[in-house]
């Protein structure tokens, strides 16, 4: 008997991998649906004995079976130099194991991190999360062992361990995979949440984007319920806010309440869930803990990465890229390493033209600035984000003005209405760029009338406009309340500095 | 089918039940009008006002039914860069009055757009004529 491993990923499912599963199954074959590589060009990809086909459509199944359609044969995947040249910490099991398999699970070394946290004080482990260095990956990069400590310190009857898994960011999908593919590993990391802070309720917010995440979490809590006690996870669907990711207005969606920010302070740590104690952490963040906890596991984390960046990072290359996929790997690599050695370029093959990091808060970045290490603190002073990881490339077919514009649109239309820079703000953004890009605008009729003597007497030319759009940009991002509205000048602004051009403005 | 009443109560010992709530009735109804807030507020011994503040706030929930089949297009920054927008005026030909096209930001398959989906099922890959194809079978 043949056994046939096929990912039962979203993305696998979206590109056939159902069909192709059932193609192999008719053919008297043990199918075996397991987590994705991250090796998305190839999927649905086909393994069998550690070798792999891909993309393999329905009408090549006996090919591959027979050994040959060698055009699409990889060879065996371990070895494939996309999977080589990782640092697989968080994503160790991708691939490798059946999503849904405690056997699986604790073959490849699950609830060990767990065991040996629950042998030692909340203090202890508190202690080992902040030794590894490890910072919140949802995009603000706040130091993990910080966050639990203050949790861990605070009084109350009742307190909570949230996971924002609100992965709205446009080219991140890392919380998705893991979620889908590793869904174990991040329950076990809220469990040991749980006991270093002393939290007995868990919940898990889902975007409802992901109804196979939905499916597959709610099934590995049914199964490691008793594993996890004292710690009750429960997951909740959000329903279709962007904002909802900010861990404030995340909290409030929680409590059944409109998905809008709060003020900080009080922080969420101290009053956060119902007004209790309460630990938000990323998939990610929490997923990176178990292999923390094992022994020796928080020394490796520390040692990796750069400066105060520590670590792997699961990086996700999508957009217009040939080789697109999850590719995790020590905080400090370039641009350029993961665009061109990596992803091999556009998937078009035109030149690369711009690529944003960071989902549609990060910044747009030249291909000048190629050679910045991914590290939060270089971005930062690039006047960039890493945000949650999200690289997205861009041909030269893209228009950076419309993309500038569309920024702006998408913050007026996810805005939570909150406060004013962001809610007003972005709508005018996008009239001031509509302008910019028709070139000015003339006096008005009212401007015209002897009442409005103190108006100018000229209408806007494009640097008026431009110089108005930099103050607002300056507004929304000391102004607002939180990252929506703070970060949506980054992708405007890097836009009409890298691309004048496409804002009908003169090159340089 | 279950009522507003059934729904209330297989949620009534959840913590801030509200968000389930009203997903199950946008499920079971496709939409929560005024009628169902009134009630769902009655239940829960909340305002009228605070349970329409959350229905008008997130995007999954309606205020009328649309018999319509939905399919939802990614048009964020992942799929832009792989070509969604040239595609929309042909996919919206297609659709035409009989389905209803909703722009999404984000499914997750940033490095396979561009995408749709109908449904529980994601479409990756797509170029004209597959998601004309995917449109023609909502």
């Amino acid at each position: 008997m043949i056994i046939i491993r096929i990912s039962d990923d979203a993305l696998a499912r979206a590109c056939n991998a159902d069909s192709v599963a059932a193609a192999f199954a008719a053919r008297g074959c043990t199918v075996e649906r397991a987590s994705s590589w991250g090796m998305h060009w190839l999927e649905p990809l086909v393994e069998i004995n550690g070798v792999g086909w891909g993309p393999v459509t329905e009408d090549r199944v006996a090919e591959v079976l027979d050994g040959a359609a060698d055009d699409i044969c990889i060879g065996p995947i371990a070895a494939h130099p996309f999977i080589t040249s990782q640092q697989r910490l968080t994503f160790a099991r991708a691939g490798k194991t059946r999503s849904l398999s405690l056997e699986d699970y604790v073959a490849s070394g699950g609830w060990v991190g767990l065991k040996r946290a629950r042998s030692m004080s909340a203090e202890a482990v508190v202690e080992e999360v902040l030794q590894s260095g490890l910072r919140g990956r949802g995009g603000a990069g706040f130091p993990a062992g910080i966050k639990w400590r203050t949790v861990m310190q605070a009084q109350a009857d009742q307190k909570y361990v949230v996971c924002n898994a609100d992965e709205g960011d446009s080219g991140t999908f890392a919380d998705r995979m893991l979620m889908e593919g590793d869904p174990f590993q991040l329950i076990e990391g809220m469990a040991i949440a749980g006991h270093a802070v002393g939290a007995d309720k868990g919940y898990i917010y889902v975007r409802s984007e992901y109804p196979d995440a939905i499916r597959k979490l709610n099934a590995a809590i049914a199964l490691c319920r008793n594993i996890v006690a004292p710690l009750d996870v429960e997951v909740r669907v959000g329903a279709g806010a962007y904002v909802c990711g900010e861990e404030t207005s995340l909290l409030n969606s929680l409590e059944g309440k409109r998905g809008e920010v709060r003020a900080k302070p009080p922080l969420p740590a101290l009053e956060g869930l119902f007004g209790q104690p309460t630990v938000v952490n990323n998939v990610l963040t929490l997923a990176a803990v178990p292999h923390i906890l094992t022994e020796g596991g928080a020394s490796l984390y520390d040692s990796l990465g750069v400066e105060r960046s520590k670590g792997t990072m699961p990086i996700q290359l999508a957009g217009n890229i040939k080789h697109g996929g999850l590719y995790e790997t020590a905080f400090g690599i370039s641009l350029r390493e993961l665009i061109y050695d990596i992803g091999g370029g556009t998937a078009s093959g035109r030149p690369v033209k711009a690529v944003q990091v960071g989902g549609p808060l990060g910044a747009y970045i030249h291909p000048d600035q190629f050679d910045l290490p991914f590290d939060y603190e270089a971005y930062a002073g690039a006047d960039a984000l890493i945000g949650h990881g999200g690289v997205v490339v861009f041909d030269d077919t893209a228009d950076m003005g419309a993309m500038a514009r569309f920024a702006m649109q998408f913050c007026a239309a996810e805005s939570c209405g909150k406060c004013t820079p962001c809610r007003i703000g972005a709508v005018r953004g996008v009239e001031v760029i509509d302008r910019i890009r028709s070139g000015g605008r003339d006096l008005d009729v009212l401007e015209q009338t002897p009442q409005m003597h103190n108006m100018p007497k000229h209408g806007r030319s494009r640097d008026d406009e431009i110089a108005l759009l930099t103050d607002l940009c300056e507004t929304m991002r000391d102004g607002s309340m939180c990252a929506l509205g703070g970060f949506t000048p980054y992708p405007v602004m890097s836009a009409i500095k890298h691309w004048p051009e496409d804002f009908g403005l003169k090159d340089g | 089918m279950s009522s507003i009443r059934d729904i209330v109560a297989r949620h009534a010992d959840r913590e801030g039940p509200l968000l389930p709530i009203l997903q199950d009735v946008q499920a079971e109804f496709g939409c929560v009008d005024t009628a169902a807030e009134t009630e769902i507020a009655h239940l829960l011994n909340l305002s009228r006002a605070e349970v329409h503040g959350v229905v008008s706030f997130y995007h999954d929930f309606t205020a009328t039914p649309d018999p319509r089949p939905e399919v939802q297009i990614c048009r964020a920054e992942a799929c832009q860069a792989r070509g969604i927008e040239a595609l929309m005026d042909d996919a919206q030909a297609a659709a035409g009055e009989r389905v209803k096209l909703k722009t999404v930001y984000c499914l997750g398959l940033c490095s396979a757009g561009p995408a749709a989906r109908v449904g529980d099922k994601v479409h990756a890959r797509l170029d004209g004529d597959r998601l004309e194809q995917v449109i023609n079978q909502a």
